[in-house]
C-alpha cells in the first residue's frame, strides 16, 4: 500500500534555512534518513518544498476565484516536503514517519494514497 | 478532589481483578469493561456525595454487575446467558460481603496471551484488561494509529469470547510455554516499541513502570517459577540506569560511558536479590539469562570495570536459548569488548542481511567495529543515523561519525 509522509514544520523550522550551520545540521540528519528509506527499496516518490511565503494559493468562493499570496490553510506548522513510500501496511508507514529527523513542534502526517479510479 | 483520588486508586488496585471477576463466565471482556467503567463513573458521582464506601471493591463490584445484568435484559441476550449473569450476581453479592477479593488475575493475563490470539496484541490487551491503560495510550507507547490499536483490541476481545477461551490456568505440561507469552507480553510493554532498551530516551518512559507492575504482581502468584524473577531482575536492572543514560546537557551516553553514581542503588540491589532467588531453583532461561549479563555490567559499579568475557559467555548460552536479533548484536558487541573488534565483526557477518536491513543496533555497532577496524565505515554510520527514531542517539552517532579515526 503507498502512502505519503507530510513532513510539517515550524516557522523557525523554516527560518533556520537561511541559517548556514542550522541548516547543515539538518541536512546531516535528513540525508541518512533519506538513503535508509531508499536503501529499504521504498520510495516512490517525494520532494522538498520552499517556505510557505513563496506559495500562491487560489481560493474558489462562490462568486468565483481568489488569489492570494501566501499557503492555503494559515497554520503555524506547514508542509515542507513529502514522501510518497510503499509499504505493507499503516504500522510500517508509521515506523518510518517516527524516524524523520525534524525538530520539536513539527511533525509528520501519514495518509494512505487514494487507489486510481476504477475502471468502469 | 480526594474522592477523585479514591477512585483512580481503587481503578489501580483493583480493575484487573474486577474485570477477571466480571469476565470469567461469560468471557465477555468488553461488556465487563463497560459495566465497569459504568460503575467507576458512578463512583465518581456519589462517593463525593456520600462518601468513600469502607469497601471500595464491592461497592465497585456490586454497581458493575447491576450494570451488566440491566444491559444483558435490554438487548436481550442469548437465553442462556441469563443463568450466568444471575450466578455472577449471586457471587459478587457474597463476594461483597467477604472481607477478601480473590486475586485471580493470573487467569487473565492467560488468557490475554492464548495461543488463538494474535501474539503482536498480547501486550496491548494486558494493558488494557489489567492495569486499565486507555487505547490511545497504548498506540502511542507501541506507534500504532489509536483506531487500529482500538479495532485489533475489540476483535481480540471478540475472539475471547466467541472462541470460548478459558479463564483457567494452564495444566502443568502446557505451563512453560504459555508462561514464555506471558513474560514476552510484559518485557515488551517495558520496551514499548524500543529496539534496543537499554538506549531507550529516559524523558520517554512509554510503559516501562506499568510493565514493571505487572512482573511485581507476578510474582506472588507464580512463587515456583524463576523466569518470572528473571524478568523482573532484568526490568529493574534496566530501570536503575534510566537518569544514567543521558548526561545533564540531555546528550546520550552509551552504556560503558555512563556515570554509576547516577545508577539506582535501591534498584540494583532489589534485582540482584530477586535474580539470585531466581538462580536457586537451577531453571535457568532467556529472562534470568538477560538479567544475569545486565547484573555483570552493574558490577562496574563496585568495580570500576567491566567482565566482558563472562558477558560474551552469558549472550553465546543466550543465543542458543533465543536465537533473536538483539541477542546476535548484544553476542557480537561483548565479543569484540572481549577479544576484539575482528572477531566481533565475524559474528556480525554470519547474521543474515535481510533480518537487520531496518535494524538500527546491528547498523550502530557495525559503523562502531568498522572504525576500529580501519575499514570504511560511513555507509554503515549513515544507515544507522538514518534509522534512528531517538534525537538524542541520532546526534551521538553524527558526533562519532564525524571525528576521524
Amino acid at each position: 500500500m503507498q502512502y505519503a509522509l507530510l513532513f510539517q514544520q515550524t516557522p523557525e523550522e523554516f527560518a533556520a534555512r537561511r541559517d548556514p550551520e542550522k541548516h547543515a545540521a539538518f541536512w546531516a540528519a535528513f540525508m541518512p534518513y533519506m538513503t535508509a528509506l531508499k536503501e529499504a527499496g521504498l520510495v516512490v516518490a517525494g520532494a522538498g518544498l520552499e517556505p510557505p511565503a513563496t506559495a500562491t494559493s487560489i481560493r474558489i468562493g462562490g462568486s468565483g476565484r481568489q488569489v492570494q499570496d501566501g499557503p492555503f490553510a494559515d497554520t503555524k506548522e506547514q508542509l515542507a516536503g513529502f514522501f510518497i513510500i510503499e509499504v505493507p501496511n499503516l504500522d510500517v508507514a508509521l515506523d518510518w514517519a517516527s524516524r524523520y529527523p525534524g525538530g520539536p513542534g513539527g511533525g509528520v502526517e501519514v495518509r494512505p494514497v487514494a487507489p486510481p479510479k476504477p475502471q468502469q | 478532589m480526594d474522592t477523585r483520588r479514591a477512585v483512580e486508586r481503587a481503578a489501580r488496585d483493583s480493575y484487573g481483578r474486577l474485570v477477571t471477576f466480571l469476565a470469567a463466565r461469560s468471557r465477555d471482556i468488553a461488556a465487563a469493561e463497560d459495566a465497569l467503567a459504568d460503575a467507576f463513573r458512578a463512583a465518581l458521582e456519589t462517593w463525593p456525595r456520600d462518601g468513600v464506601p469502607a469497601r471500595p471493591e464491592a461497592w465497585l463490584l456490586t454497581a458493575a454487575r447491576r450494570r451488566m445484568i440491566d444491559r444483558a435484559r435490554h438487548v436481550q441476550v442469548q437465553a442462556e446467558a441469563v443463568p450466568d449473569l444471575r450466578i455472577v450476581a449471586e457471587e459478587a453479592e457474597a463476594l461483597a460481603e467477604a472481607d477478601r477479593f480473590p486475586d485471580e488475575r493470573l487467569k487473565l493475563l492467560f488468557v490475554c496471551a492464548h495461543p488463538a490470539i494474535d501474539p503482536a496484541i498480547h501486550t496491548p490487551l494486558m494493558l488494557q484488561t489489567v492495569l486499565g491503560l486507555d487505547a490511545a495510550r497504548i498506540a502511542s507507547a507501541f506507534l500504532v494509529s489509536p483506531a487500529a490499536m482500538g479495532q485489533r483490541l475489540s476483535r481480540a476481545k471478540v475472539k475471547i469470547r466467541d472462541a470460548g477461551i478459558g479463564f483457567e490456568l494452564p495444566e502443568a505440561k502446557e505451563l512453560p510455554p504459555r508462561l514464555d507469552a506471558v513474560l514476552e507480553a510484559i518485557y515488551a510493554a517495558y520496551g514499548s516499541g524500543w529496539d534496543d532498551v537499554a538506549g531507550a530516551d529516559p524523558r520517554r518512559r512509554g510503559l516501562a513502570a506499568e510493565a514493571i507492575d505487572l512482573g511485581r504482581m507476578l510474582r506472588p502468584l507464580l512463587p515456583a517459577e524463576p523466569e518470572v524473577e528473571g524478568l523482573l531482575a532484568l526490568m529493574l536492572h534496566c530501570e536503575a540506569r534510566r537518569e544514567a543514560r543521558r548526561s545533564p546537557d540531555g546528550d546520550y551516553v552509551p552504556l560503558s560511558e555512563q556515570d554509576t553514581a547516577r545508577w539506582s542503588k535501591p534498584m540494583i540491589t532489589e534485582a540482584e536479590h530477586i535474580l539470585s532467588a531466581a538462580a536457586q531453583d537451577r531453571r535457568f532461561g532467556r529472562f534470568q539469562l538477560e538479567a544475569a549479563i545486565q547484573s555483570v555490567h552493574a558490577q562496574r559499579a563496585r568495580t570500576a570495570r567491566t567482565d566482558w568475557e563472562s558477558i560474551a559467555l552469558l549472550y553465546q548460552g543466550l543465543v542458543r536459548l533465543a536465537p533473536t536479533i538483539g541477542a546476535l548484536v548484544g553476542q557480537a558487541a561483548a565479543v569484540a569488548e572481549a577479544r576484539g573488534a575482528a572477531a566481533g565483526w565475524t559474528l556480525m557477518q554470519a547474521i543474515p542481511a535481510e533480518a537487520v536491513a531496518s535494524y538500527q543496533p546491528y547498523w550502530a555497532l557495525a559503523a562502531h567495529l568498522l572504525r576500529r577496524l580501519g575499514r570504511p565505515a560511513d555507509a554503515a554510520y549513515e544507515r544507522a543515523t538514518g534509522l534512528c527514531e531517538d534525537p538524542a542517539m541520532r546526534a551521538f552517532l553524527l558526533r562519532r561519525w564525524q571525528e576521524r579515526p
